[in-house]
């Protein structure tokens, strides 16, 4: 396969930037998206250009690091992260257009890859169940009933790759922050702090800059992980609640 | 007295938790929302006395001055009313000003490849919101001041929606202003189920087809009139 | 052969052999080392006593002390947190954008503890049996046995935390068994367990970094380790962003950086994972122990072609239900479902018929290789062997079986194209884990005082060969439980005088990193960084992978160097150091890679023997199985650095087996 890139090259964090074409062949299907940047990188290199930097660890769809807009869509056009998306996806002399996550949130540090760190401090607004190491029951003091455990389990699934924000018109991280609030407020563990999780991750989320839901669905639509839309209906219950219940 | 009071109801902290953020702002948008759509409901079931004959939507128009006498006053209640309906509005509109300032900047760089996302109704929210809102000061104008509608005079209702669906650009403005109503309620009434933290997986589907079935009741009842104007059916 | 003398080490004089080699030696045998640490008394007591004679910091003084954690996997954000939440002041480093995506959470299957929930005859003497004999009696007593007593404290606390995992309709937690053992003491989320463990871990140590009690360090990769007047007091890390150099200043160093199983390329770790800490920590003085007991994890998507650039692996789990098979005929190229149930081999089922297609890893995947070694394989280039699900779901439903494996079977399909309901899925085995790494005492500190290594970082828990399920339990047990009562220790009974920023060990660290980086970028070549680490990883595979031969270790360690010197000549670097500039990290990874494999090689060739995951052509019983050497090798063999063109020193830890009696593993 040959292929046309436009990747959006960028050199630092508040630089300008550009999308630049690039040709690449000797592209096989059975090649991820990301091996097949690689391809590209390795000839950049030996021409003495910088290759395009872009975030990636595990490249099996679970660490959550790779992450980029192609075609406009986040992650690609599979349901999936990106290192799991195959170029069998793409056909012999297509165009693809590869950006890094817009929004104002997730800052670019260069090329493709953006800063998260948004993400870390919504979690540490409230995002865990306070259990200092030593002090637990045995873990069957509490059962746990099997549908409250599938519901946190399905939201618990979340990979923090970012592709909801980069999906919302509005770059919102309401998906994200969502699906913790839902993993700890269904159990019965995260009971004690159901209210202070909820207020203090939706007010982190507002403080780091990301825009409001405005119910598009872009965000679920492109969930690699598929965390469901509903999820941020239910944050927003617990959230009324809490607000109602234990204002601050 | 009046501190001890708020804080047994409704805790100031609480409201100003709400204000401050945006799940409570878009709470407040979607609670307001609701509120106008029960409004919008009977103001169509209303609306339909049209098709009886200028005597029923006169009269009909006559009693809501002296609902609720003789507890209330003469037009007292439609005061009221009137009242919380200009609140909604407006915080509606707040609302969506502030939060749509915020989204907006919240991306402040598009993407070079440009793809449709969302339905046409999402992505219509705010310019239909905007075009709604215009629309509410045109039909006050219109039908309830009477300012636009040289040929009107008070205390004639039927006549004066004649008079008004009768030039093409009375009923046009109208006819547009129906539809962009339709999308709004479609995705409004969804969005509003999801911000109150109403729906859930299960529950999903059914307020989808609430939504759709809501939408197309309110614009085919509020649409029949002027259509029967221009049609020559109601004159 | 020019120096066959020494390092062929025989069983008279191997010293000798080694001192009076015509030339450099490649080894030299030192001082025997052994684990002062771990009491002496009853197994099971030993923990116990330890911690009783462990010295406590006073609450009030921990403020005091700084300790500094590489990196944010299972080990060490237990570990940063539960040091945190004790009152000590944590600085902790990652080299990815957040601590959540450490490569702990991409392990699929599940996590071991010996709750004997299920009433099916396991407990804490069972698990610390079934992990001795599961590492082929490579492993010390005294800490494995500290392993299984800690898991079932594992699970509570990750309960507790909110960990999602698989439950039973009464609410009770749900376990399943796993490779080579025959109770179900593993606990499970779905295919996700890594994920679900590591997040609870990264959200204790989230609440941390809010308090202000960890300082993160996010996106800076250690480059070296500190050493002032003999402790080890700090690191000299890089901004990945910037590319600022920095010294950071500690009490203590806990290094929780992962294994080293990149070395070889194409393996199931993530891409960035890397050897430096380690490696930089043994060139400061901290001995290596075991480089060669590599883990081979015999269920992988086989690779598709030479762009591949990682391997994954599919849960071990699958073969609870999952039979593998190949056809009997060589060079078989029908399609399978074609291919008559008796002209296929189910190979594992008829060699090991007790245990079948539930084989430690280490058997099930030399077996895989015997078969395509035959000509059985199936695939492209022959290179894989069949998992087939057929008969389970004719037997359970192919409903039942998507609830078990329906998310292992989306992402093979995913990869592959292949839909696993209708053909069987092809697997070949791959590099997973790394059983070697720092050698660490009882308390799991270093040879170098105030240096710890947890987790896969150290070489402790799992002898020649780690059991499933094992890994995660290992980690956590160092970070939330081992480690900090062990570190009190040290920290109550060192003097910390505060070491400047100008101490000569900071700027004689500081400027060997700059040095080298410059280095990096100076040289200007004409290949690419990942050139070099490809063709490392084929000869190391070849050579030092699934089973090896005096000859081919003897040809890699010929190879290694030429290519180490051919990478200083030619590699290419583009753009700069003060920028983000991944090729330069991973040039600077694959320098280290280089210099680990050869140490690698040296060691599986000093080990005559078979082992576990390490396998030597020579060592083999008359059907072909593992011989394990006892007389010769029972020892812990840890490695001491002396410099880059001096030959390293062999120093052993004899093992004694006390409670579990060394035998031939059979799993006939």
């Amino acid at each position: 396969m040959r292929l046309t890139l436009r990747v959006w090259r960028q050199t630092g964090p508040g630089e300008p930037g550009a999308m630049t074409e690039y040709q690449v062949s000797g592209i096989v299907p059975e090649m991820s998206f990301l091996e097949m940047l690689d391809v590209l990188n390795e000839e950049l290199i030996l021409r003495g250009e910088d290759p395009v930097a872009f975030d990636h660890d595990c490249r099996e769809g679970i660490c959550g690091a790779c992450g980029m807009v192609i075609n406009g869509q986040a992650h690609g056009p599979e349901r999936t992260t990106t290192c799991q998306l195959h170029m069998r996806e793409f056909g012999d002399g297509d165009t693809i257009d590869v950006e890094p996550w817009r929004a104002a949130a997730f800052p670019v540090v260069k090329d493709l890859v953006v800063d998260r760190s948004a993400f870390d401090r919504i979690i540490g607004a409230g995002g865990y169940i306070t259990a200092p190491t030593g002090s637990a029951p045995d873990a069957h003091a509490v059962p746990v009933p099997k549908e409250a455990a599938e519901t946190a389990f399905e939201n618990a699934e979340c990979i923090g790759c970012g592709a909801c924000v980069a999906a919302c018109p509005n770059g919102s991280a309401m998906l994200f922050t969502s699906a913790k609030v839902v993993h700890l407020n269904t159990l019965p563990q995260g009971a004690p702090e159901r209210e202070s999780r909820v207020l203090g991750m939706v007010g982190a989320m507002d403080a780091e800059g990301f825009g409001g839901c405005t119910n598009a669905g872009e965000c679920a639509t492109a969930c690699p992980k598929g965390i469901p839309l509903p999820s941020i209906a239910a944050m927003n219950r617990e959230y009324l609640r809490a607000a109602r219940r234990a204002p601050r | 007295m009046t501190m001890a009071l708020a804080t047994r109801t409704a805790s100031p902290s609480a409201l100003r938790t709400l204000w401050g953020s945006t799940v409570g702002k878009k709470a407040v948008m979607a609670t307001t929302g609701v509120l106008m759509l029960l409004y919008l409901v009977a103001h169509m079931l209303g609306n339909l006395k049209v098709f009886f004959g200028p005597d029923d939507l006169n009269g009909y128009a006559a009693w809501l001055r002296t609902l609720g006498q003789p507890v209330l006053h003469h037009e007292w209640f439609l005061w009221t009313a009137r009242s919380v309906l200009l609140a909604a509005v407006v915080l509606h509109g707040v609302c969506a000003y502030q939060l749509s300032r915020r989204d907006i900047a919240a991306r402040p760089t598009g993407y070079a490849h440009k793809r449709h996302r969302a339905s046409y109704a999402t992505r219509t929210m705010r310019w239909g919101g905007v075009i709604l809102g215009l629309f509410i000061v045109w039909h006050i104008l219109d039908l309830t001041t009477l300012t636009v509608n040289p040929r009107a005079q008070q205390g004639h209702p039927y006549e004066n929606l004649v008079a008004s669906f009768s030039t093409w650009y009375g009923g046009g403005v109208y006819i547009v202003a129906m539809l962009a109503l339709c999308l709004h309620v479609h995705h409004g009434f969804w969005s509003a189920a999801q911000t109150l933290g109403a729906n859930s997986a299960r529950r999903d589907r059914a307020l989808k087809i609430t939504a759709t079935v809501l939408a197309a009741a309110l614009t085919i009842g509020f649409l029949s009139v002027p259509v029967a104007v221009m049609t020559g059916l109601v004159r | 052969m020019k120096h066959r003398t020494a390092h062929t080490p025989s069983r008279t004089a191997p010293q000798t052999a080694a001192r009076t080699a015509p030339r450099t030696p490649r080894y030299s045998v030192g001082s025997p080392i052994a684990d002062t640490k771990a009491p002496d008394g009853p197994v099971e007591r030993r923990w116990d006593q330890r911690r009783f004679e462990a010295r406590l910091v006073n609450p009030a003084n921990r403020r005091k002390h700084t300790v500094i954690v590489v990196g944010t996997g299972l080990a060490g954000a237990s570990a940063g947190a539960t040091l945190a939440e004790q009152g000590y002041r944590v600085t902790q480093f990652c080299y990815q954008d957040s601590p959540r995506r450490a490569h702990s959470i991409a392990a699929q299957g599940g996590i071991n503890a010996a709750k004997n929930y299920r009433n099916d005859g396991d407990s804490v003497r069972r698990l610390f049996y079934d992990t001795v004999k599961g590492g082929d009696f490579r492993a010390r007593e005294s800490n494995v046995h500290r392993l299984a007593e800690i898991s079932v404290e594992i699970i509570d606390q990750c309960v507790a935390q909110g960990v999602p995992f698989a439950r039973e309709y009464g609410g009770l937690l749900d376990t399943r068994s796993f490779g080579g053992v025959q109770v179900s003491r593993t606990f499970y989320a779905r295919g996700q367990t890594g994920q679900q463990l590591l997040l609870g871990a990264y959200q204790a140590l989230s609440r941390q970094i809010a308090a202000g009690a960890v300082e993160m360090h996010a996106r800076t990769e250690m480059l070296d380790l500190v050493v002032a007047d003999g402790r080890a007091r700090g690191i000299v890390a890089r901004d990945l962003v910037t590319g600022r150099i920095s010294t950071h200043l500690a009490d203590a160093v806990v290094l929780a950086t992962g294994g080293y199983g990149n070395v070889f390329h194409l393996s199931t770790n993530a891409k960035n994972s890397n050897a430096t800490a380690v490696w930089r920590a043994h060139r400061r003085g901290a001995y290596f122990a075991n480089p060669c007991f590599t883990q081979i994890h015999p269920t992988c998507i086989p690779r598709s072609g030479d762009h591949q650039s990682k391997l994954t692996l599919m849960s071990e789990s699958l073969r609870n239900d999952g039979r593998i098979w190949v056809p009997k005929a060589r060079g078989d190229t029908r399609p399978p479902e074609r291919i008559p149930e008796d002209e296929r081999d189910y190979y594992l089922e008829r060699i090991y018929p007790s245990f079948g297609n539930l084989v430690p890893r280490d058997i099930a995947s030399r077996a895989a290789k015997n078969v395509c070694d035959a000509g059985q394989g199936v695939g492209p280039g022959g290179q894989g062997v069949y998992l087939d699900f057929a008969d389970a779901v004719a037997r359970m439903g192919r409903e039942a079986v998507e609830a078990k494996y329906g998310n292992l079977f989306e992402m093979y399909e995913r990869i592959t194209a292949e839909d696993p309901y209708r053909a069987p899925m092809r697997i070949y085995p791959a590099i997973h884990y790394t059983m070697g790494g720092l050698w660490v005492d009882y308390d799991l500190q270093t040879t170098v005082p105030g240096l710890f290594a947890i987790g896969e970082a150290n070489f402790s828990d799992h002898g020649a060969n780690r059991l499933g399920a094992s890994a995660l339990m290992q980690g956590l047990a160092d970070g939330y439980f081992v480690l900090p009562a062990t570190l009190n220790d040290y920290l109550a009974r060192a003097p910390h005088q505060p070491v400047a920023d100008d101490h000569p060990a900071v700027a004689e660290a500081v400027a060997g990193t700059e040095d080298r980086l410059n280095l990096l970028l100076a040289v200007g070549g004409d290949r690419t960084p990942d050139s070099f680490h490809r063709e490392l990883g084929a000869l190391l595979w070849d050579e030092c992978g699934m089973s090896r031969t005096e000859a081919g270790l003897r040809k890699a360690l010929e190879r290694i160097p030429e290519l180490r010197e051919e990478f200083w000549r030619r590699v290419r670097v583009p753009g700069g150091g003060a920028q983000l500039n991944q090729s330069l990290e991973k040039a600077n990874r694959i320098a280290d890679h280089l210099e680990l494999a050869e140490l690698m090689c040296l060691d599986a060739l000093h080990r005559e023997e078979s082992c576990g995951g390490h396998f030597r052509e020579e060592s083999r019983t008359e059907d072909g199985e593992a011989r394990r050497d006892d007389d010769r090798f029972q020892y812990v063999a840890a490695w001491e650095f002396t410099g880059p063109a001096s030959a390293p020193v062999l120093h052993r830890e004899q093992l004694a087996f006390d409670h579990v009696h060394p035998t031939q593993r059979s799993y006939a």
